[in-house]
């Protein structure tokens, strides 16, 4: 009886050690590129040897990365001004109809999540190429926007789910018409879940490498495109500053997402 | 019928959505099917008939899966134990467990490739480490080949296994593994016949989802593979952009996009997708 206790003490000693020491593999590497990133010298060593801001001076003054930053920003942007309400109005569509079309189409919304996006980009390619789309802004603004449809329906969605329709449906009732019920009764309620869905659709654009490496060029390089090319000719420490920034930003984008999606009633 | 469904206002919500679907995705792969079955003007089935015949088509393909099934083993050896220990915590701890499998989610993909590009290297931390610990006397080469490729893509891919497995732990009752233990089972002869046949549903789904974003994969391996190993996606873009083959890469793109989808149908059956991705 004694031994199997500390036989199983010990298991669970071996299984919290496990446990943190993957947590520690997900996290470790990120974190690492923060101090690296000032390092002074060229070689990335950790700890760095010597600090120094070089790497976002070198950011900042180049005309070329803080033009790409710039175009990346405006087309998240424009990306999320685009698919949330067109995620969040198909997520109503869906949420107050249990039709076949309906469910059909949920599928149909769910697609980008699932074809490798390297399909999505030469397919793109080839169709932009007809119609001269290619190294145009809009162009990657409407893939973007394709892109995030699902992330914004499924985040919209699961707000809807906790939310009580029999309300809207009492607003209508008193008198006001579906678009003003929507507006005043339901989207205050599921306002964490739609902010989230913005700033997911957000910051799966400003991420976004593959689809962007194919359509965008020249003046309409976006920041993960430039950083590709540069990391697969070498590894130029001036993407250690960028990484670092995106890892911050990304960072606050997602935990005021957790915020938002927490809140829901 | 659908026109009957289209003239009801709800329905009309989600046709800004299918039309960009529609024309983004939808025509582009049925551009691409048509393509892949053109050959010098005619039709043919070359371009398939390549992919059984070339050594590198049939090469790159068995990498792929390699690769991806290397990766989904890696991410359940270290993810079922995480989400196991995970359910035993304290909801603040677990919180911050939780918000450990977030971050590198939230993280861009370019930006973790990199970070174990910088790790890697020859002269890397992990490489010094192994050193320092006596483990290894020559730097390994850790990076531009498969391990580099398996290590980063699992550490990519991980919150994929992790976030609906735990979800679908969390549904089971506890009651069952103490009603076990009350009838004198083992732990280990309860988690066996109990605890691990409720956690397959979630496990499979998640696995499954791994897999199926591995087989796809294109940045990850462009990076960390060094051009030495040629997955399913890099095919693609080099038929693309090195030989301006589009019936080629349709052709590939096609038969990856019909496994893709076959399997998510099939996780589909066990576990509504929505409820993977939301985890």
């Amino acid at each position: 009886m004694r031994r199997g206790r500390e036989r199983s003490s010990l298991a669970s000693l071996l299984l919290s050690g496990l446990g943190i020491a993957v947590l520690i593999f997900l996290v470790m590497p990120i974190f690492i590129v923060v101090p690296m990133s000032f390092s002074a010298s060229r070689f990335l060593s950790f700890p760095p040897t010597a600090l120094s801001p070089r790497w976002y001076l070198e950011f900042f003054g180049s005309p070329e990365w803080t033009r790409a930053a710039w175009v990346s920003l405006q087309i998240a942007f424009a990306t999320c001004l685009l698919a949330t309400p067109i995620g969040v109005a198909a997520a109503y569509g869906i949420h107050t109809s249990s039709s076949r079309f309906s469910r059909a189409a949920y599928t149909v919304l769910m697609m980008p999540l699932m074809v490798p996006h390297i399909i999505v980009a030469i397919g793109i390619f080839f169709i932009y190429a007809r119609i001269g789309a290619n190294n145009t802004v809009v162009g990657i603004i409407l893939a973007h926007t394709m892109l995030a449809v699902p992330f914004v329906l499924i985040t919209s969605l699961s707000g809807l789910q906790g939310f009580d329709m029999a309300q809207e449906r009492a607003a209508q009732s008193l008198g006001v018409n579906r678009l003003e019920a929507f507006l005043k009764v339901t989207a205050p309620q599921i306002k964490g879940s739609i902010i989230a869905s913005a700033l997911f659709a957000f910051v799966s654009s400003l991420d976004e490498v593959v689809v962007s490496l194919f359509l965008s060029g020249g003046p309409s390089s976006t920041l993960p495109k430039r950083m590709f090319v540069a990391l697969r000719d070498e590894v130029d420490p001036t993407i250690a500053a960028i990484s670092s920034m995106l890892i911050i930003a990304s960072l606050a984008i997602g935990l005021a997402a957790m915020v938002g999606t927490r809140k829901r009633a | 019928m659908i026109v009957q469904h289209l003239m009801q206002k709800k329905a009309m919500l989600l046709i800004p959505g299918l039309l960009v679907v529609g024309a983004l995705l939808i025509v582009p792969i049925v551009w691409l099917f048509a393509l892949s079955f053109v050959s010098e003007g005619r039709l043919s089935l070359e371009h398939y008939q390549r992919m059984f015949d070339d050594p590198t088509y049939v090469k790159s393909f068995a990498v792929t899966f390699q690769i991806a099934g290397t990766v989904t083993g890696l991410t359940i050896l270290l993810g079922y134990p995480l989400c196991f220990w995970m359910l035993r915590l304290k909801p603040f701890w677990r919180g911050i467990a939780l918000t450990c499998i977030l971050i590198p989610f939230w993280t861009s993909l370019l930006v973790r490739s990199y970070a174990w590009l910088i790790l890697l290297q020859r002269r890397g931390l992990v490489n010094n480490w192994l050193q320092s610990l006596g483990l290894t006397e020559e730097p390994l080469a850790l990076m531009y080949n498969v391990t580099g490729t398996v290590i980063g893509m699992t550490h990519i891919l991980l919150p994929f296994l992790v976030l609906p497995l735990f979800a679908s732990m969390q549904r089971i009752d506890g009651d069952l593994m103490r009603a076990a233990a009350a009838l004198g089972a083992t732990p280990v002869f309860a988690f066996w016949r109990i605890f691990f046949p409720l956690s397959l549903p979630g496990l499979t789904a998640g696995g499954l989802l791994v897999f199926v974003l591995s087989i796809g994969y294109y940045v990850t391996p462009q990076l960390l593979g060094g051009g030495t190993t040629v997955m399913a996606g890099q095919l693609i873009q080099r038929n693309v952009e090195l030989f301006s083959s589009w019936g080629a890469a349709s052709a590939v793109s096609l038969v990856l996009l019909a496994i893709v989808l076959l399997l998510f149908w099939v996780m589909n059956r066990l576990v509504p997708l929505d409820h993977v991705f939301r985890g």
